[in-house]
């Protein structure tokens, strides 16, 4: 029977999905396109070796961006803010991690600590904001995303500036060697493709912990019930305004490893173009995996996927455009099948429960 | 005389459940007939295929001897069948007035001659003698009044068989009265009312003809010169279960403590004032007082949910005023809370979640890594299952797959489970079937008897005094009166808490 609700859970995405991918032939064809060639050009360039590399890379950051959102939808917070987390938290664990040295684990685990430290303390203003002051944390976190780019562009220019660089644009001092996270090439055999980041293992653990926190612990469990029913949870002697600031710090926590993939892996200092957005795509990523640590592990490879592949279609003369209003269309649909096959596993129950009480 | 309303062998199933089955009766023309039945015996699926909501599988449906088939209330009311809902649908910010005309079939809203309609809607209150004044706020009326509000709007609509689904369950017992002499007069001008009821007395009082459902089953329609005890029976099919005989196990050591309690809403208004009362150890304190009197929030204060401004409670000689409520809920409290849908599951939670709402924290759920014990939740939920007799496929099932009677036990047995020191039960069997009630109330004697104090909120003015030991009411947000349970009768508790007696 767990089997049978499993099965349907899971038709909801392959439903947008190929939903979607008809909306997007439609369009493909409205524009004068092959829709079966646009896709096939897509997909043969989405399997190479190269690109199943980068579809990874870029699935990393998505996925932590998406447990950090999820970590606030499980209790009905919505934060949009993880896009000012993540660029706060990377900006300051890069000009930090790059004034010293010691060796990699340590570096590494402080530029973490540092990162984390500086993200939740700016997702805990917007929880102060929330519970004193009774501000609606979508206005705050908002509104905290324009300051915190604000202040990362000027400070970038000004205190956190590399000194003594001649290269144009504002960026950090370079982490050193100690403090770059080793690719993981070498333990699959492709050393002959490009860096596949080290990040990865700790997104995994990221996910793991996420699971552990929200479904088996209680604080978890106070959560889950604050989500589903505020009132009930109130009555069941919990502290909301409590677990808005903790859910608040806890999701900004997250936030502040989304950056550091592409940091420690990547680019290694903070630059004006540092990737941004990230913060911003995982509130699709967990909508589309329904804040489950699997789901959602699914949802950032097929958006990392979508993203890479439809690289090649410039070159096809095909508006790679085409890939982001797939995305919006896979959101949408899912959104509403998800609400139909819950409607319809509540009904199944009520069915088994009755026909239990007929007996 | 003529039929109003024929069914014949209406059947309806759902999968898995047979709501009505073969169901046939006649109902007179200008009579007030009464359909009782427990929670889930069909009633509400038989008045929804009445009024259109529901397609019979088989069956016919005559109305004014004319064959009929519905496919939506529209249909039923332009036959004229109108429908009085136990939760009113009415628009608070709107005049009464404006109300009735709401959702007439009228094009053009800014043609509307209110008017026009207010002398229409004047004439047939006059015909059946309801009194309502018009252009007040629909905020302001009593529930009574809404009510009649619900009456009038369906008459309006030319409604001759009026369906009304638990008129009484909101209702005080003035009111109840009012009500009820209403019906006589829409009765003795023709309307033929169809009356939903769980509640006996009543239904013996004004029905003409008493319609039995059990199971799915029209079990039989009598002449109202049946007693209260047959018709119980016919109802739940075996001998009615008796309540324990009362014995007085009160003793004199205070449990809880409230010393002049005060509250003041955001507007700085009083919701209620003066409060002082002791809860002894194995006494039921009855709490009695129409909605809305400050009742409710003093039980949320007492668990610390509504906050107050002055005063003090103590619970077994602690001052909890420094308490949040979730230690409060851990010293022994629990709390059965009015509304068990909002207030105390999660209705997409299971069972073994549900069982620990409210004890998150204690060693028993909470391992001392923070995580959830669920072995013990699972075992836990198992037992409230068995003794409480919830039905239910397992611990796994989803709290809203459950009759609202089920969910009710599984909460009071959540809560009963730990041997509380004190229970705050609000409305413990509010809209539940008589198996579900009978069964509520013998765990509430029996832990009284062994040690539990109660304190009682209901709106069942029987079920207050067959189970209180002392009565207090509300009025205006002070307490009125304190009354021994023992000599106290329904009536003379409602006349407290309308404020007609002092």
């Amino acid at each position: 029977m767990k089997m049978r609700f499993r099965l349907v859970s899971v038709s909801a995405p392959i439903i947008a999905l190929t939903i979607s991918f008809g909306l997007s032939s439609l369009i493909l064809l409205i524009i004068g396109k092959d829709p079966y060639e646009t896709f096939k050009i897509m997909f043969e360039y989405g399997i190479r070796g190269k690109s199943i590399v980068s579809i990874i890379n870029r699935s990393i950051p998505l996925y932590i961006s998406a447990i950090a959102v999820a970590v606030g939808f499980k209790m009905g917070l919505f934060n949009i803010g993880v896009e000012g987390q993540y660029l706060m938290g990377s900006l300051i664990a890069a000009y930090i991690g790059a004034q010293f040295s010691v060796i990699t684990p340590l570096h590494i685990l402080f530029i973490i600590i540092v990162a984390v430290a500086t993200s939740s303390l700016w997702a805990a203003i917007a929880g102060y904001l929330k519970v004193e002051k009774g501000i609606h944390e979508v206005i705050s976190t908002i509104m905290l995303n324009y300051i915190g780019t604000g202040l990362i562009a000027y400070s970038l220019t000004t205190i956190f500036d590399e000194p003594n660089s001649n290269y144009d644009l504002p960026r950090t001092k370079e982490l050193p060697e100690t403090g770059k996270m080793p690719p993981l090439n070498k333990f699959f055999n492709i050393e002959d493709l490009q860096d596949l980041h080290g990040f990865l293992v700790i997104a995994v653990l990221v996910g793991i912990f996420y699971y552990w926190l929200v479904w088996k612990t209680t604080l978890g469990f106070d959560l889950r019930i604050t989500g589903s029913n505020p009132i009930a949870a109130k009555f069941s002697g919990i502290n909301p305004k409590r677990l808005v600031v903790i859910a608040m710090i806890t999701s900004g926590a997250f936030a502040g490893l989304v950056g550091l993939a592409p940091l420690l892996g990547y680019f290694h200092r903070f630059t004006i173009d540092f990737p941004t957005g990230l913060g911003f795509a995982g509130i699709g990523v967990a909508l589309l995996g329904r804040n489950h640590p699997f789901g959602m592990a699914v949802g950032a490879l097929l958006f990392a996927f979508l993203q890479r592949s439809a690289q090649i279609l410039d070159l096809n003369d095909v508006p790679k455009e085409i890939e982001q209003m797939m995305q919006a269309f896979i959101l949408l649909i899912v959104v509403v099948f998800y609400e139909v096959i819950r409607r319809f596993l509540v009904k199944q129950q009520i069915k088994d429960a009755s026909k239990r009480t007929d007996e | 005389m003529n039929l109003a309303i024929k069914l014949e062998n209406i059947t309806k199933t759902y999968p898995g459940v047979l709501a009505n089955s073969e169901v046939s009766v006649k109902i007179n023309s200008g009579d007030i007939h009464a359909i009782v039945g427990e929670n889930g015996a069909g009633k509400s699926t038989l008045m929804k295929i009445l009024y259109g909501m529901v397609k019979p599988d088989l069956g016919k449906i005559e109305i004014f001897e004319t064959k009929v088939s519905m496919s939506s209330p529209k249909n039923a009311i332009s036959l004229g069948i109108g429908m009085v809902h136990q939760h009113f649908m009415l628009a608070k910010n709107l005049t009464v007035l404006e109300n009735i005309i709401l959702g007439i079939d009228r094009p053009f809203l800014k043609n509307i001659k209110l008017s026009k309609y207010k002398s229409e809607i004047q004439k047939i209150m006059e015909l059946y003698s309801l009194n309502i004044d018009l252009n007040q706020y629909v905020d302001e009326l009593s529930v009574g009044e809404k009510q009649r509000v619900e009456i009038i709007k369906v008459l309006y609509r030319g409604a001759k068989i009026l369906i009304l689904d638990e008129p009484t369950a909101v209702l005080v017992p003035q009111e109840v009265d009012e009500l009820f002499k209403n019906l006589r007069n829409l009765k003795n001008n023709g309307v033929t009312v169809l009356f939903i009821s769980h509640k006996l007395d009543e239904v013996l009082e004004i029905a003409d003809e008493i319609s039995v459902m059990r199971s799915g089953k029209l079990i039989d329609t009598v002449a109202n010169n049946v007693s209260k005890t047959q018709l119980a029976e016919m109802m739940i099919g075996k001998s009615l279960p008796k309540p324990p005989a009362r014995i007085s196990s009160t003793n004199e050591e205070v449990i809880l403590k409230v010393e002049n309690i005060k509250s003041i809403d955001e507007d700085g208004r009083t919701i209620f004032e003066d409060i002082t009362f002791k809860v002894h150890k194995s006494e039921i304190l009855g709490i009695a007082g129409v909605e809305g009197n400050g009742q409710k929030e003093v039980v949320e204060a007492i668990i610390g949910i509504q906050e107050l401004h002055s005063g003090k409670v103590e619970f077994k000689n602690n001052n909890l005023m420094d308490q949040g409520t979730r230690e409060r809920l851990e010293s022994g409290i629990s709390f059965i809370p009015e509304d068990r849908q909002l207030q105390a599951m999660i209705m997409d939670m299971n069972l073994t979640n549900n069982v620990i709402i409210g004890r998150q924290n204690i060693a028993k759920y909470k391992s001392s890594l923070g995580t959830v014990k669920t072995k013990n939740a699972i075992k836990e939920s198992e037992k409230v299952i068995s003794t409480f007799e919830v039905k239910t496929p397992g611990t796994s099932t989803l709290a809203t797959a459950l009759s609202g009677g089920n969910q009710q036990k599984f909460v009071v047995g959540r809560e009963l489970e730990d041997n509380p020191n004190l229970l705050i039960a609000s409305q413990p069997t509010r809209g539940i079937d008589i198996g579900a009630q009978a069964l509520i109330w013998e765990k509430l004697r029996n832990s009284r008897d062994e040690g539990l104090s109660v304190l009682l909120i209901s709106a069942d003015l029987e079920e207050l005094i067959g189970l209180s030991d002392r009565i207090i009411v509300f009025y205006q947000g002070k307490i009125v009166k304190e009354l021994d349970a023992e000599n106290v009768t329904p009536e003379d508790l409602g006349g407290y808490m309308t404020g007609l007696k002092k």
